[in-house]
């Protein structure tokens, strides 16, 4: 059984036939292409499969992709415009918040969820809104640094 | 590459389009966050033909909070509850509970519903189809022993992990059931029927981890209900191996009024320990008096009588029995103390 699909992706619409047992990862993935978001533990417990549906922060992993119809999702790729880095992808490349990388479109999607909440966070709050999220590498103290230097480099305009 | 099983997916407005799909579908599941659901079916644990999304549901989507009472709908999303300004200030129990459950970005998916009626965990069950055929199944599947207590004689000992049941139940919360044969209002704690008791038959009055429900077959909540009781002070508090995402090791909700030096009522309700979610019986005996040390051993007492916490998880059953005891301990101290 497939149903057609209605998403706003990316801010772009696009018009897809999704079967009813087709993951929204599987479906961004093999469907559409954009293979940034990355498959993790497929069960909810990683977070490397975030992306934003209507701004929150949701596990693509264990959601239908037939139930995002009509809703808006915005995946790691919808970042950076013209060959620049928006201010979180920034924030992880120069506070060094991504190393092997895999966990990263992850992370960079549940803080991209968090700045359009909150634009200033406290350390505290940055922790709880990353908590869905699983770094092997880093000990985290380093995404931290990255999330509050890209509030800041939101908050003088230098990127988006 | 289909991760799932074919299904049926249904994605209803109103409830009167929910029940027509469910006496459409018998076998269909309610679909609310998925983040448990979509990985029992990944895992091969149920394979519904029918999947009912009730995300839409409009009628199922309210939270009515104030200084009177609260309701929430079974579609709310665990976020908007514990981010709801009412239920902070005055039911900081299920806020607080709410935002204790696994992570942000689960909250953002997982509804109220799905919380109160989460299925039953287990290491020998929440496990892939080929680790759980390679331990010939069990009791809760299809296996015909529980791997908890190979001696238990029919009865599944699966833990009851959800949140906002012990918040709820120190509320004396009531619920909205609604089926086939129409809407019925009944005390929460009455759906909870996991007594695992060994001495029984696992009845559909009396079950156990895995008879955890007293919903009739098409029956589902639709809401969850309760008064506020003035002067109530209420907290909840959770040990989980890790501060998030984590299923409990054992959680407390706890409600309680003083008056001058007196506590003059108790409720005290556990999550992680049992096949249900335990309100504690008794409690009355420890009120009228100051809390002192006397009443500290007596409420240790009620804890080691009934909960009954068993290998479920991979931390041991007395390691969790004894969290459960000192987070009430600390939870009740503190809240008679502030």
């Amino acid at each position: 059984m497939a149903k057609i699909l209605d998403i706003t992706l990316n801010g772009r619409k696009r018009a897809d036939a999704v079967p009813n047992n087709l993951l929204l990862l599987d479906y961004l993935r093999e469907v559409v292409g954009l293979t940034g978001t990355k498959t993790g533990c497929d069960g909810g417990e990683c977070g490397a499969c975030t992306v934003l549906i209507d701004d929150r922060p949701a596990l693509s992993c264990l959601t239908l992709a037939a139930s995002v119809q009509g809703h808006r999702v915005d995946t790691v790729e919808s970042l950076g415009r013209g060959g620049h880095l928006s201010a979180v992808q920034r924030g992880f490349h120069e506070k060094l918040g991504s190393q092997c990388g895999y966990c990263t479109p992850g992370f960079i999607m549940a803080s991209v969820g968090l700045l359009r909440r909150n634009p200033n966070p406290s350390d505290t709050e940055i922790l709880d809104a990353l908590g869905s999220n699983i770094c092997r590498c880093t000990g985290y103290v380093k995404i931290i640094e990255a999330v509050k230097h890209a509030a800041q480099l939101q908050a003088a305009g230098v990127a988006p | 590459m289909d991760a799932l099983p074919d299904f049926q997916l249904l994605r209803p407005a109103s409830l009167g389009d929910v029940l027509k799909a469910r006496t459409e579908y018998p076998d269909a599941r309610l679909l609310g966050g998925g983040t448990d659901l979509m990985v029992n079916i990944r895992r091969g644990i149920v394979a519904p033909t029918a999947l009912i999304d009730m995300k839409n549901v409009t009628e199922l989507r309210a939270i009515k909070a104030d200084a009177k009472g609260i309701e929430v709908g079974a579609s709310v999303t665990l976020t908007e509850l514990a981010e709801h300004p009412e239920v902070g200030k005055y039911y900081p129990v299920v806020a607080q509970a709410a935002a204790h459950i696994a992570g942000p970005t689960h909250r953002n998916m997982g509804t109220v519903g799905g919380n109160i009626c989460l299925d039953t965990r287990c290491i020998y069950y929440n496990q892939s189809e080929w680790w759980r055929s390679a331990n010939n199944h069990c009791l809760k599947t299809t296996g015909t022993i529980c791997h908890v207590a190979p001696k238990s004689r029919g009865v599944c000992f699966a833990t009851f992990s959800g949140d906002l049941a012990p918040a709820f139940l120190t509320l004396g919360a009531e619920v909205d059931i609604i089926g086939a044969a129409g809407l019925r209002t009944v005390p929460l704690n009455s759906i909870y029927i996991g007594f695992a008791r060994q001495d029984t038959p696992v009845t559909e009055t009396f079950g156990d981890g895995k008879y955890y429900l007293s919903l009739r077959p098409g029956e589902f909540v639709t809401a969850v209900r309760a008064k506020n009781i003035s002067g109530l002070r209420s907290a909840y508090d959770k040990i989980r191996i890790r501060r998030s995402i984590e299923y409990p090791v054992a959680g407390v909700a706890v409600a309680l009024r003083r008056e001058g030096d007196n506590l003059v009522d108790l409720r005290v309700a556990f999550t992680g320990t049992n096949p249900r979610p335990v309100l504690l019986t008794g409690t009355e005996r420890l009120c009228g008096r100051t809390f002192d040390e006397r009443a500290l051993k007596g409420l240790e007492e009620l804890v080691r009588d009934q909960v009954m916490s068993m290998k479920t998880t991979f931390t041991p059953g007395h390691y969790r029995r004894r969290v459960a005891g000192v987070l009430a301990r600390r939870l009740v101290t503190r809240l008679f103390n502030s």
